[in-house]
């Protein structure tokens, strides 16, 4: 298509001539960059090198930088070089060149392999202690808002909150019941093939019971919240940021929190102990579904064992950590919602983190429940 | 017509674009010739935008043709239209910078994608692309979300003439932009241009531009091209709309 680019040496006494021709374009920059380079490398007798650029038939910004580079190579030796024969219309190009990449570029910065290890584990802890007093802060500022609201009751936002009600609520409704019976389903499986070697089939309804009602019910649920409530509210609030958004609320004299995050907490709230609720109850009819299909426990053998087994404690003791729950996973993705900067990889990153931090201290907080109602003998 | 004897790069005939019911551009025909600047105005909704992005293949067009550099794009092949978008470079209205890549590595991008240059010479010809629209080395490593307006679209426009292209396409390039700066980005388009012998589709709102750097005007009303030729035209056209766009208020006060 085009003609390959050349750079000819022809030695004139004690004058270099170069001869370029062909095209000196981007298409051909790979091949061109070696040319130059061998060009800038050649021995020099006298102090006057001629770069004829008369052949020359098209010439881009990557060609005339590299004419250029080659000119700033020979004066650095100290010759002096001239170019000829260019045709006119790339004369300015060259000139432009010319006056670029005069400075140095800047050096890329340096970094020592333990320094940046010691300054990475570092910033962890920074921001570890960083998001606890985030955290703080937000419920904090979520109290005084719903102080206000308690205060004046017209201001509470009751739209916005059956909005999310009805988001991270309802729709939710399906896919907790799904996977909570799927769960159920699975232990009892696994604890009747388990138990069966002992003859203990029947103590799989206490297990599952338990199990579900008071750890493996809410933990599901606020992990799939989590997931899919969570993620969504940082995602939110993120973009909102990005756009403006927020600062548009805040000068028209709104509080972030009384209008975005309240209503969404409360939504939370609400939720969280009915999906938990509804999940338990599938967990504990899928449980009993497959004892009767493939354990051979009868329905009514199942209820009056569950009866026995299971008190309302332990139903009290799952349904108590929900709000509990709900609170974290909300405070924890409206924090980090409200995060993000500028870029779209910060958004990805706070959804990311929102939804970790948000699991991690779930679980953590459900161990400090087990540990209290231990404590108290229930 | 005044460029009759020029080849036209890019040559758009009874072109039809719609979304659903509504018919944005209606049997519109445009030549656009190498070499020149062409200003394309029209109302707010007008569809500028639309056809500027039918062009580059970012919408589905209903009917009629479009060419670039003598090739009917809607007939071409996957190889052949990649090829044509290499020879052009696009400036969006926001810039549309990649917010996780540095300005380096944003203007880099399609060089590092179509070609296969060392790292030095991609370094030098970046920064050169930079220092060329008006920036220096020390942007060269902020991020996006770290530059002013102004900055972001003299970024958007580096990246843009990565490959050296022959067409750049301008959406809006001064809005936001302060009259000075947005006077500066004149300057730089026609420098640019006449340096790097560009043909330029600029869709704009600024009379100023309109007035200064742009050797042709288009205007789009109802679907199609009404008036197109240089200013004077336009400040003699009886069409209403243009009447009002060129000869309003506004204008006065721009062309003092």
């Amino acid at each position: 298509m085009t003609i390959r680019p050349t750079l000819d040496e022809r030695l004139s006494g004690e004058r270099l001539e170069l001869a370029a021709a062909g095209a000196w374009t981007v298409e051909h920059a790979r091949e061109l960059e070696p040319l130059v380079e061998a060009a800038s490398g050649q021995r020099l007798k006298g102090r006057f090198v001629r770069i004829d650029m008369g052949s020359v038939d098209r010439l881009d910004t990557f060609g005339a930088w590299l004419i250029e580079r080659l000119l700033r190579a020979w004066h650095r030796r100290g010759a002096q070089a001239t170019i000829e024969g260019l045709p006119d219309h790339y004369r300015g190009l060259l000139k432009e060149v010319h006056n670029v990449n005069l400075a140095p570029p800047p050096p890329p910065p340096s970094y020592s392999r333990i320094g940046t290890v010691l300054e990475n584990v570092g910033r962890a802890v920074g921001n570890t202690a960083g998001d606890l007093v985030r955290i703080a802060h937000m419920l904090g500022e979520t109290t005084v808002a719903l102080m206000r609201v308690l205060v004046r009751p017209a201001s509470f936002r009751l739209t916005s909150v059956v909005h999310h009600l009805d988001r991270v609520g309802l729709r939710a409704v399906p896919i907790i019941l799904l996977i909570s019976f799927l769960l159920g389903c699975i232990i009892a499986q696994q604890g009747i093939f388990h138990f069966r070697r002992f003859g203990a089939e029947l103590y799989v309804v206490d297990m599952i019971g338990i199990l579900v009602l008071r750890e493996i019910g809410v933990i599901m649920v606020c992990i799939m919240i989590a997931g899919r409530s969570g993620s969504s509210y940082t995602a939110e609030l993120g973009s909102m940021k990005m756009r403006e958004e927020i600062d548009a609320l805040r000068t028209m004299g709104f509080g972030t929190v009384d209008v975005l995050v309240l209503p969404r907490l409360i939504a939370l709230v609400i939720a969280m102990p009915i999906l938990t609720f509804l999940g338990s109850m599938a967990a504990l009819y899928g449980g009993g579904l497959v004892c009767w299909i493939y354990g051979g426990i009868t329905p009514e053998i199942f209820i009056s064992r569950l009866k026995d087994a299971i008190s309302i404690d332990h139903f009290m003791v799952g349904m108590i950590k929900a709000p509990f729950m709900a609170l974290i996973i909300g405070l924890v993705a409206c924090t980090e919602g409200l995060q993000v900067k500028g870029s779209a990889e910060s958004l990805g990153l706070h959804t990311t983190a929102s939804v970790v931090k948000s699991v991690f201290l779930v679980i953590m907080t459900d161990g400090l429940f087990a540990m209290f109602f231990a404590a108290i003998g229930k | 017509m005044a460029h009759a004897g020029n080849e036209a790069v890019i040559r758009v005939r009874d072109l039809a674009v719609g979304f659903d019911a509504v018919t944005v551009l209606d049997r519109l025909s445009l030549d656009v010739f190498r070499g020149e600047i062409l200003g394309f105005v029209g109302g707010s909704g007008a569809g500028k935008s639309v056809l500027m992005r039918t062009i580059i293949g970012l919408l589905p067009r209903r009917s009629g043709s479009i060419e670039v550099f003598g090739l009917n794009l809607g007939m071409a092949g996957e190889k052949e239209r990649r090829a044509t978008e290499r020879r052009w470079g696009i400036l969006f209205q926001q810039g549309a910078l990649f917010s996780s890549l540095t300005v380096r590595q944003n203007v880099q991008f399609p060089m590092r994608e179509y070609l296969d240059l060392s790292d030095r010479l991609l370094d030098e010809v970046a920064l050169a692309k930079l220092e060329m629209v008006g920036l220096t080395a020390d942007v060269a490593d902020k991020f996006p979300a770290e530059l002013s307006g102004g900055m972001t679209k003299r970024v958007a426009l580096a990246r843009a003439l990565a490959l050296d292209p022959e067409i750049v396409f301008l959406d809006e390039p001064t809005s936001g932009l302060d009259p000075i700066g947005a006077g500066a980005f004149d300057d730089l388009i026609r420098t640019l241009q006449r340096t790097l012998g560009l043909t330029v589709f600029m869709v704009t709102h600024d009379l100023d531009s309109l007035h200064t750097v742009c050797d042709r005007i288009a205007v789009l009303a109802d679907g199609r091209v009404v008036v197109d030729g240089p200013i004077a035209t336009m400040l003699a056209s009886e069409h209403s709309w243009v009447k009002q766009y060129f000869r309003g208020k506004r204008t006065r006060a721009a062309a003092g």
